[in-house]
């Protein structure tokens, strides 16, 4: 798999690590309801078709990013800087 | 004052090595006397940052990925967003980046002690490159001047296109006498001189 980072070009997936589902809200930090934080901490849907993703370019310019990737293909649609990402937590 | 000792020490074997056959296809040689400097700008203050560096060195480079320059012993590339090396030879050279660019501006660490920079050139270089890191050496996607991060087994390298035929790598100095006999492993096939 090819990761095509928005500042280094097309590098190989060995550089980068995975840093889960980039799809997750998290709750009102003053909420208490353990169900709702159960769901954020654990809970993951794993669809087999596109989703939102955070990777870190570790062996390059070290730059957190936000992956679209299609779970079962593999096939990235689009790759950008987490931080230009107002809510990352938005589908 | 004390000389900076090099990591490579008693591998560094000037001379001929590997396959001599074809000829030297690459020339290996540890760059030293020189100060390596990172500038980190903050996220709204890169082109103050890039005319602070171009004041303070002389070499000016675009807020581009990857741009930098080349000028004698001098060089600046951009690494990642906003993060700059400055490579001289100049003694002051952390002092006159200090002098330009305040903590409004960003930030400086001297890397002088901490980083290992050799030279690789010869027709072979792109090959040999190549063997170890996963990039396009070509000069159209990987031009004179810019620099690129990376891996080579999982340690990190900096790497600039000095000219068609030369790149320098930044690496680890403790892992650089590792790198320093991987490389030469490397360069067998191709003959190479260490100068
Ligand atoms: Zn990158």
């Amino acid at each position: 798999m090819i990761i095509k980072c928005p500042y280094c070009g097309p590098r190989d997936v060995i550089e980068f690590t995975y840093q889960g589902d980039a799809t997750r809200k998290r709750p009102d930090p003053s909420s208490t309801d353990q169900n709702l934080w159960n769901a954020y901490i654990y809970d993951r849907s794993n669809p087999a078709k596109s989703h939102r993703e955070f990777w870190l370019h570790t062996g390059g310019c070290r730059q957190h990013l936000v992956v679209t990737r299609d779970m079962s293909t593999h096939s990235i649609s689009s790759v950008g800087f987490a931080r230009d990402s107002k809510h990352a937590g938005d589908q | 004052m004390v000389d900076l000792q090099s990591p490579l020490g008693v591998t560094f074997i000037p001379g001929d090595h590997g396959n001599a056959a074809g000829g030297v296809g690459i020339t290996l040689h540890e760059r030293t006397n020189i100060s390596l400097i990172q500038v980190t700008a903050w996220n709204n203050t890169i082109p103050t940052v890039l005319t602070a560096i171009g004041s303070a060195t002389g070499v000016i480079v675009q807020n581009k990925p990857g741009h930098g320059r080349v000028a004698g012993e001098k060089s600046v590339f951009g690494f990642a967003p906003g993060r700059f090396m400055v490579t001289g030879a100049t003694p002051d050279l952390e002092q006159r980046l200090r002098a330009a660019i305040s903590t409004d501006l960003g930030t400086i660490v001297a890397l002088t002690h901490g980083r290992t920079v050799i030279r690789i050139s010869g027709s072979r270089v792109e090959w040999v490159l190549a063997k170890l890191f996963a990039l396009d050496f070509s000069e159209h996607a990987f031009p004179v001047g810019t620099g690129r991060a990376t891996l080579h087994h999982d340690i990190h390298t900096l790497i600039q296109r000095i000219d068609e035929n030369s790149f320098d790598l930044y690496v680890f100095r403790s892992f650089a006498r590792s790198f320093w006999l991987t490389l030469g492993h490397a360069a067998e096939e191709v003959g190479y001189r260490v100068e």
